[in-house]
């Protein structure tokens, strides 16, 4: 048994002449809230559904709970819970009768304990109320409610969520946040797929960053912000001057405003920054060092913003 | 966290399920309320004309609507030999289009696949509701038209096409088996349109493509100098339901085709399992 709830080896994906996926190696340790973070079509859906076995992969390989995939997945399945690219259940099915289907599916699910764990499923992501409507009358938050419920129908050691908080309100995005946290302290592994940075922020331990089909970070979350080179900012009425000084002393995007100047830190420590600046006698206000934003280190990673991949 | 011992048990509650999901659609209650009404329209229209009324049976089979003043027994028959050539295969047709296709259209299928059902536990429960669906229709029609029938005509002994009677009760069982035969011939048409189905995610495509092959295949079979091909037409021998109604019974005229079925049921359940057993599911 290994201590890696997910674990890729090369995987990749090809779609006709276009690398959707390009040798992924994911380690998502047990226990983990891990945080699968990358712009628009770079590559995670496609990731999570190789993982899943909906989609075989060109090259590579993958195991789930330490098993392999896709030839153990009738053993490994039943202990993941998924949500795959937004809810999907029938429309004219109540939402109960939905959870019902899905709970018949499932060959390792007890029929006798069926209702008592639907009940509690929707009454986990507070739909309790809605249950007996058609899913058609569903707003999307309700919809992405249910089915966060199916993946919660029984007990899993491993929760793949592709976007939960899609489509929620902020009451409920704080409500998906607070599940996420207390599956994880009941033992669960989490594999969290989202674009909101506030909520890798608060509820992840890892972090995996995608773009355009590589996995280009992998790190626990406070050393991915360690890693990150910080900012110094100057205070100064010689702005100027003391961007010269930074741009010396090797810090990267110098930049100058009226009254501060301000520079990346590489290598340079930042009291000798500090020293080389009232040497060479630029008048210093302020001197403040930032930890970089996990934004800031997304858009360093992947060299732009939340535009689509190309 | 301890490793949890997963049991797979044998369980009939996917299949019930998949019963339950095509029986609470109001699109497949219409259907069958479709169905059962033909022969009922059937029955009126031949009670209101002219006694002097001898029409003929769409597609060349057997014709039964002579004998239904004499008889309500034969309104049944009549409605099953006018259904059988559209109205029965539409019905089979959005059954099985719906089948993979329906479920990769609503997104269901992904959900399916990851709970997890095999895939060719999936194909096999899919098919097995197609095959109830294939058997159920003509029974609809036949009991729809044994009642409207009776309640129109009367009942009584009944004349084999070979001109002997035979009473009311035997009627009826030859009348269920004409509608096990043509369950037979259905369930085909149902394993075709299993196949369509794992092709697209839009089940109106295939649920219109069987239905244009169903037509295709009829017309063809219409055409003698085509005769070659006739062996090979899923349909060709769907109207030999009226063999049932001779007296004797030659069950050998009813082999050639059950043996297409067969046949067509081996070919394209292998194909549906071909196709959908590697696919990418990316709906």
């Amino acid at each position: 048994m290994t201590d890696l709830a997910v674990a890729s080896h090369g995987l990749t994906k090809r779609f006709g002449s276009q690398v959707a996926v390009d040798a992924v190696d994911l380690a998502v340790p047990r226990g983990a809230v891990f945080g699968f973070l990358g712009p628009n079509g770079s590559g995670k859906t496609t990731t999570i559904r190789m993982l899943l076995g909906l989609i075989t992969p060109t090259a590579g390989g993958h195991e789930l709970l330490g098993r392999a995939m896709p030839d153990r997945a009738a053993d490994v399945l039943p202990r993941v819970g998924a949500l795959v690219e937004g809810p999907g259940f029938h429309p004219y099915l109540s939402g109960r009768d939905n959870l019902r289907r899905v709970d018949a599916a499932d060959r390792t699910a007890e029929g006798r304990t069926a209702e008592a764990r639907i009940a509690a499923a929707l009454d986990r992501v507070g739909l309790s109320a809605a249950a007996a409507k058609r899913y058609r009358t569903y707003s999307l938050g309700m919809k992405q409610r249910l089915a966060i419920a199916a993946a919660l129908l029984v007990p899993r050691e491993l929760l793949i969520l592709d976007e939960p908080t899609n489509g929620l309100d902020p009451q409920g995005t704080r409500e998906v946040r607070t599940l996420v946290a207390a599956l994880a302290a009941e033992g669960s592994t989490v594999l969290l797929s989202t674009h909101l940075l506030a909520e890798v922020e608060q509820v992840c331990t890892h972090v995996g960053v995608m773009h355009r089909g590589k996995l280009v970070a992998q790190e626990p979350l406070g050393k991915l912000r360690a890693d990150a080179a910080p900012m110094a900012r100057v205070l100064t009425d010689q702005p100027g001057a003391a961007a010269t000084v930074l741009r010396a002393m090797g810090l990267t995007e110098v930049t100058e405003t009226a009254a501060e100047a301000s520079g990346r830190l590489g290598a340079a420590a930042p009291e000798k920054v500090v020293a080389a600046l009232v040497h060479d006698g630029v008048p210093v206000r302020g001197f403040t060092v930032q930890a970089p934003s996990l934004e800031d280190v997304f858009v360093q990673l992947t060299g732009r913003g939340f535009d689509v991949s190309s | 966290m301890s490793q949890v011992k997963i049991r797979r048990r044998v369980s009939s509650r996917f299949l019930a399920s998949e019963v339950r999901l095509i029986a609470v659609r109001r699109r497949n209650q219409a259907g069958l309320a479709a169905l059962a009404a033909v022969p009922v329209v059937i029955a009126i229209a031949m009670k209101v004309a002219a006694p002097d009324r001898t029409g003929r049976g769409q597609g060349g089979g057997p014709d039964f609507f002579s004998q239904i003043l004499s008889n309500g027994f034969f309104v049944a028959l009549a409605g099953i030999g006018v259904e059988l050539t559209l109205f029965l295969p539409i019905a089979i047709a959005m059954l099985a289009g719906d089948a993979v296709a329906g479920e990769a259209n609503q997104g269901t299928l992904r959900y399916l696949l990851t709970v997890p059902v095999g895939r060719i536990r999936l194909l096999a429960v899919k098919y097995a509701g197609i095959v109830m669906g294939a058997f159920l229709a003509p029974l609809v029609v036949a009991t729809s038209g044994i009642l409207a029938g009776l309640l129109l005509f009367g009942g009584g002994d009944v004349t084999t096409l070979s001109g002997t009677s035979i009473s009311f009760g035997a009627g009826l069982l030859r009348l269920l088996g004409v509608c096990l035969y043509l369950g037979v011939c259905l369930t085909a048409l149902g394993a075709v349109g299993l196949f369509l189905s794992t092709l697209t995610e839009q089940p109106m495509g295939a649920t219109i493509a069987l239905t244009m092959l169903t037509v295709a295949s009829f017309v063809l079979g219409q055409i003698p100098q085509l005769d070659w091909l006739h062996p090979y037409l899923l349909t060709q021998h769907w109207q030999d339901f009226g063999e049932l109604l001779r007296d004797p019974v030659s069950l050998s005229a009813l082999q050639p085709g059950l043996l297409t079925a067969g046949a067509y049921i081996a070919v394209f359940l292998c194909a549906a399992w071909a196709r959908f057993a590697g696919r990418d599911i990316t709906s």
